[in-house]
Order: structure tokens, then C-alpha cells, then sequence
């Protein structure tokens, strides 16, 4: 008996040991760069991990200095991810919808076109885009962005959030209708109400998406000023030789804290996300 | 008992609207009246142009009389615009057989002495049978103008001579050219070495990133629930973390960090008495640095996926296993296993499948480099979908970088295609309530 406890014992030791050797390579990279982003200096190396002396100069410098322009930067993001999402979950929200309660000719031709649709690799059509996008006299501007951004977003999202709709039992739906409910009123009082957790969901991985994009958005934005935060970062880092680490790492940390902060606070969310979008299709 | 059908049907053929006019449908005769006469006054002004464009591709380039250039013909804008055109064309079909349908029903019912519907009762009508194509119309028109028409202008590309330096608008006009792209990507030396070489890693990637990252999320999963962990929440927590930061922020930092001469790892290893590694400048070992580090951002992913699983498995049929006297191991290698992978099998394709794509990961950092001398245009990292880019946006090869498109498509849509027939919510999917 009590070798048996031993065995469960040296098990759940190494099983900890594991699992904190784990835990530190997952938050090491993270915390070297918020930590970096406080460092005095310019270089991201340093022989401790804890900066001896904190700054918030690097943070300064972003929204100071000519030439960044991080300030501007964060609004124009700010703006196309708000808009994008709103317009994409709407979009989606529809589609997913439709296909879910409504059995229609067309129905399993239309989710074929959607799931063949997105196997197409994103850029091959990025030159057809831009094209259109310069007939239309679009380029460089926000506009671009989110009709591009909102249009594509059904293609991503249909098949989970129709994975999720198809859960709300339909005879919920039938009651309303025998209670003389039209399907608007169905639409509004009984499925947006019990789909809070997709929404939430949907709502989140659509604003990530045109927060962080970086090939669509330098591929539109030409001016500086008109840049996203993924374009400018990117530019910090890639294009001049010698960088300023610790200034690129306090924009990493702007863009990235909220988003990580958002995701880890609505992890049940993202389980469920993830799973009912895995077993269902 | 009249003949409505023949002369509202005759009458719906001649012009949209008047066939509904003559079963007293006035309003909704006038809207398709309107769409008639908007049509044919864009289609009298394009279509001509649209067919002549998208056979000839335009017939003068930009050239020089007397001392001034003189615009030509743009040969990509006119194929756009053709492409728009005829799309327009195929929505206006569309909407004109629905016209002469709806003629001919609303004629039919009035030969069965029924009033045909008002304006209103109309578009109660749709509202009540028809609501799900009232709601897919927004969506698909976004679909169809910015995802299915940009893939049939670049699938026509891989059919042109569109590509640098001798055949760019406006200077020069771009011509069909058949398959002649994919004969020269497949036969012509020196782009077949590049593209085989750029396969087959794509290959051994997506197959490698697919099987680490699985493996790795299937074994931190199960360290995490085993009975007798404690703070199961917060390593869960911890260890989601990679996966919470967005990709474009990892992969910068990670690519910083592997930075050869002033990235701290190397730095690191130099204080600590070890040389460094070429980490993203020798071809084997970029290879080697792009898997850990997919392994870094892509782990979180399978562990949330398998934990979830792992939750719905019934807790009898452990404690039936129990009863017959299975140990750890023979209860996770006779039921956990089986379930896992039953569950995950299509996921865990269309991940093989997404990491063929998987533009972020090489591109954001490495590149694609370490460049190889005896390829054209790729690096040792390139995927096809990194080389397909590099050759849009850095080459203009565009009518090479449409075929290199339309191979991935084929070899991914092949996999999701077979993958999403076997599932069962396909087949049965009526079946779940």
C-alpha cells in the first residue's frame, strides 16, 4: 500500500516539475519583452531578467517622438477593428443564421462554396483586391480596410457560430411560432439573447484579426499616418537595421496586453469556441 | 377560367416587371421595371467592351506619338473591369428568371381564382418563407465581390503572360497564354527545382508542425487532469498564454530573440560559455527554429482542444475499466486515446491542412530566408504560400504566382473535401436535435 502511495507520490512530483518547466518557456518570452520595454538602453538583451532600474521612456518616446507616430496609429486601428467587427459579426451572425434554421435549395451548395472558399490561399487574391480597390479610388484609405475586413469575416465564422445555433434547440423556435411570433421577432427576443457566449466569442476573434493583420493592411495603407499598429510595429523592427528593442518592445506590449488580457479573461468562452467549432464541423 | 400563364409568362420574358403590371402587381412590377431599365443602360455601355475585353486583353499599349505618350490599353484593368462586368451580367440573369417565375406562378394562382398578393402581403410573404434568402443576400454580395471575384480574376492570371519584366500594363499588354505558366513551373529547370524543393518542405513542415504541436497539447493536457493535480485552473491559464498573444507580436519578439548576433538567447549562451547557433541563417537550423517555435504558439491551441474533450468523456466508463482491474495506462490506452482521436481526427486535419497556409509563422519569422542560391526567388523556409507572396509582391511574377494558387488550393481543398464528407455532422446533421 504505502508503495503504491510512493509511486503516486515521485508521479505527481515530476508531473509538477513538468509542468512548471512548462509554464515558465510559455510566460518567459512574454515577460522578457514587457520587462525589456522598461529597460533603460536601446538593446533587448540584459544579463537579468528584472531590469535594475525601471523607465517609462521608451513608452514616452512611442507617442513623443516624430518619428513614430504610435498615438495616430492606435486610433486608426482602434477605429477599423471597432467597425470591422460590428459590420463582420453582423454579417456572420446572418449567414450563420440562415443556414442553421432555414432549410432552403441551395443550402448544402451554399456551405460547400463557403468551405471551399477558404481554402483558397488569403493572397492569391490580394492583387484582384487591390485592383478593385484602386478602380474604386479606395486605396490608402480606412474604408478599404473594413469593407474588406467585414466582407471576408463570414467565410471565417460561419461554420462555428452555425455549430453553436444548431445547439439552441428548435423547439423553442416552434413555440414562439405557434405563439404567433415572426421570425424576426424569433430572430431578436430568442437566438441573439441565447448566443451572448458566441457572439462574445465571434465579437473577439473579429477584432482581433484586423487589429493584429499586418499583409492585408500594408498592402492598402501607403501613407504613414495612415498606418495600423501591425504596419507600423512591423517597420520598427524589419526595416531599419539597427532597431530599438526596447522601444519596439513597449509597442509590442501596447498591442498585445489588452488583446491577451481579453482572451485569457473569456478562456471558458474560447474552450467552447473552439470544441463546439471542432465536433460539429 | 382565363389563360393568365402564357401572356404573363410572354409578358415577363419581353421585360422584367411587366408580366407582374399585368397580374396587377403594380408596385412590385415597377421595382423590376427600374432594375430592367438601370440594366440596360449600364449593360448597352459595357458589355460590348466587357467581351472584347476579356478576349483580347486590350490591343495597344501605351505608346509614344510625336514626342507624348499616349494612354493604350491597360490589359489587368480591363480584365477587371470585364470580370465586374460579367459578373453583373450573371446577377442580372438571375434576377430576370426569377422574374419570369414569379410571373408565372402569380398568374397560375389567379387562374385558380386567388387574388395575387398586394406590395405588402408581398413582403410579408418573404419575410415569412423566403427569410433565409432575405438574410444570406448582404453576405453573399461581400462574398462575391471580395472573395469569389478577386479568385477567378487571379485563377485567370495563371493563364496570362502577366509577369515582369516584359509583359506589365501599361507599357507592354498581357496576352492568353494557355497553360503554358504551369508547363514552365512544372518542366522548365529552373522553375521546377525551386518548386519541388519548396513542396516538399512545405510537406515535411505541415506535417511536422501538425504532429509536435498535437503531441505536445495532448501531453500537457493530460499532465494537468490527472487526479491529484492541483491549481488545475491556473496552469491551465498559464499555459494558454502563448496562445492568447496575438501571432504577429510572438513571432516579431521570437524572431528578435533567435536573432543571431544581438538576440539575447545567443547572447545568452555566449555568457554562459557556449557558442551560439546560427538560429535563423543556416538553412537546417531556421527549419529547426521555426517548428520550436510553432511548437511555442500553436501547443495552447491542442491543449484547449483536447482538455475540452477530455471532459466529456463519461467518468463510467473509467470506473467500469476500474472494476475490471485496468491500470493507468490500460485505461488511457483503451479509452482516453480512442476518444481523443475519434474527436479530433477532422480537427487535426484541418490543422495539417491550415499549416500548408501558414504565412504567419515562416514569413513573420524568418522570412522565408536564409535565401538558397539555385532557387528563384525563395528562401530555404519558404513555403509555397511565402513564395507565392514574394513572387506577387517582390517579383510581379503574378501569372507564376496564380498557378503556384492554384496547386495549393488543389492539394489543400483535397484534404478538407475528404476530411469534411466523413464527418458525420455532414452527413446526418439533422440528426443532433
Amino acid at each position: 500500500m504505502s508503495g503504491r502511495k510512493a509511486r503516486k507520490g515521485i508521479r505527481l512530483g515530476l508531473s509538477y516539475l513538468v509542468l512548471i518547466i512548462l509554464s515558465i518557456g510559455a510566460i518567459y518570452p512574454a515577460l522578457w519583452v514587457v520587462l525589456g520595454s522598461f529597460r533603460p538602453g536601446k538593446s533587448l538583451y540584459s544579463k537579468t531578467l528584472i531590469p535594475e532600474s525601471f523607465t517609462l521612456e521608451h513608452y514616452r518616446e512611442l507617442f513623443n517622438s516624430q518619428s513614430y507616430m504610435f498615438g495616430q496609429w492606435y486610433l486608426n486601428t482602434l477605429k477599423i477593428a471597432t467597425l470591422s467587427m460590428i459590420i463582420g459579426v453582423f454579417l456572420t451572425l446572418l449567414t450563420s443564421y440562415a443556414v442553421s434554421r432555414f432549410r432552403f435549395r441551395g443550402r448544402k451548395t451554399a456551405l460547400s462554396t463557403v468551405l471551399i472558399l477558404g481554402m483558397f490561399p488569403g493572397f492569391m487574391s490580394m492583387i484582384a483586391i487591390y485592383l478593385l480597390l484602386k478602380e474604386w479610388h479606395l486605396l490608402d484609405t480606412h474604408l478599404a480596410l473594413v469593407i474588406v475586413y467585414a466582407a471576408g469575416a463570414p467565410l471565417g465564422g460561419t461554420f462555428i457560430a452555425k455549430g453553436f445555433l444548431d445547439t439552441i434547440p428548435r423547439t423553442l423556435d416552434e413555440a414562439a411560432k405557434i405563439d404567433g411570433a415572426s421570425n424576426w421577432m424569433i430572430f431578436t427576443r430568442i437566438i441573439l439573447p441565447l448566443s451572448k457566449p458566441m457572439l462574445t466569442y465571434m465579437a473577439l476573434t473579429q477584432f482581433v484579426g484586423p487589429w493584429v493583420d499586418y499583409i492585408f493592411a500594408r498592402l492598402v495603407l501607403r501613407t504613414k499616418e495612415n498606418w495600423t499598429l501591425a504596419v507600423g510595429l512591423y517597420d520598427m523592427v524589419a526595416s531599419n537595421q539597427n532597431t530599438n528593442f526596447t522601444a519596439f518592445s513597449a509597442g509590442a506590449v501596447l498591442i498585445a496586453v489588452p488583446i491577451t488580457i481579453l482572451f485569457v479573461f473569456l478562456q471558458r468562452l474560447l474552450v467552447d469556441g473552439l470544441t463546439s467549432g471542432a465536433s460539429k464541423g | 377560367m382565363e389563360n393568365y400563364r402564357s401572356k404573363a409568362t410572354i409578358l415577363s420574358v419581353l421585360s422584367m416587371g411587366l408580366g407582374q403590371i399585368y397580374n396587377r402587381q403594380f408596385m412590385k412590377g415597377i421595382v423590376f421595371l427600374l432594375v430592367e431599365a438601370w440594366s440596360v443602360f449600364y449593360f448597352s455601355g459595357s458589355l460590348g467592351r466587357a467581351l472584347w475585353g476579356i478576349v483580347t486583353l486590350g490591343e495597344e499599349p501605351r505608346r509614344l506619338v510625336r514626342g507624348k505618350w499616349v494612354e493604350g490599353d491597360h490589359s489587368i484593368f480591363i480584365l477587371v473591369q470585364s470580370l465586374i462586368t460579367l459578373l453583373f451580367l450573371v446577377l442580372f440573369i438571375i434576377a430576370y428568371i426569377m422574374n419570369v417565375r414569379d410571373a408565372y406562378k402569380t398568374a397560375q394562382k389567379r387562374e385558380q381564382g386567388q387574388q395575387p398578393n398586394n406590395f405588402k402581403q408581398s413582403v410579408r410573404y418573404m419575410l415569412d418563407y423566403k427569410f433565409a434568402q432575405a438574410f444570406l443576400t448582404l453576405p453573399t454580395i461581400g462574398v462575391l465581390f471580395f472573395t469569389i471575384m478577386p479568385i477567378l480574376f487571379m485563377i485567370m492570371l495563371a493563364f496570362t503572360n502577366y509577369s515582369a519584366p516584359n509583359h506589365i500594363p501599361p507599357a507592354k499588354l498581357v496576352d492568353w497564354v494557355g497553360f503554358q505558366t504551369f508547363k514552365d513551373l512544372l518542366s522548365l529547370k529552373t522553375w521546377s527545382h525551386t518548386f519541388f524543393g519548396v513542396l516538399t518542405w512545405t510537406i515535411i513542415w505541415a506535417v511536422l508542425s501538425t504532429v509536435t504541436t498535437y503531441l505536445g497539447g495532448l501531453l500537457v493536457a493530460l499532465l494537468i487532469n490527472q487526479q491529484g493535480i492541483k491549481f488545475k485552473g491556473m496552469w491551465r491559464t498559464i499555459l494558454v498564454i502563448p496562445y492568447a498573444i496575438p501571432q504577429l507580436i510572438s513571432l516579431l519578439v521570437m524572431r528578435n530573440m533567435f536573432n543571431g548576433q544581438f538576440g539575447p538567447i545567443n547572447q545568452y549562451l555566449g555568457y554562459f560559455g557556449l557558442g551560439g547557433l546560427p538560429w535563423l541563417t543556416d538553412p537546417f537550423w531556421a527549419k529547426v527554429t521555426v517548428i520550436v517555435v510553432n511548437m511555442w504558439v500553436g501547443i495552447p491551441v491542442s491543449m484547449i482542444l483536447i482538455m475540452g474533450i477530455l471532459t466529456t468523456i463519461p467518468k463510467d466508463m473509467y470506473e467500469a475499466a476500474e472494476i475490471d482491474g485496468a491500470n493507468g495506462y490500460q485505461k488511457f490506452r483503451i479509452i482516453t486515446l480512442p476518444m481523443i482521436l475519434f474527436s479530433t481526427a477532422p480537427t487535426l486535419i484541418m490543422q495539417f491542412a491550415g499549416n500548408i497556409n501558414n504565412f504567419n509563422a515562416i514569413y513573420l519569422l524568418t522570412n522565408g530566408n536564409p535565401v538558397v542560391g539555385d532557387y528563384q526567388y525563395a528562401g530555404a523556409t519558404d513555403l509555397l504560400v511565402t513564395w507565392l507572396y514574394k513572387l506577387t509582391l517582390d517579383q510581379n511574377k503574378y501569372n507564376m504566382a496564380s498557378a503556384v494558387g492554384i496547386i495549393i488550393f488543389l492539394i489543400i481543398a483535397s484534404f478538407s473535401i475528404y476530411n469534411y464528407r466523413r464527418t458525420k455532422s455532414f452527413k446526418e446533421e439533422d440528426m443532433i436535435q
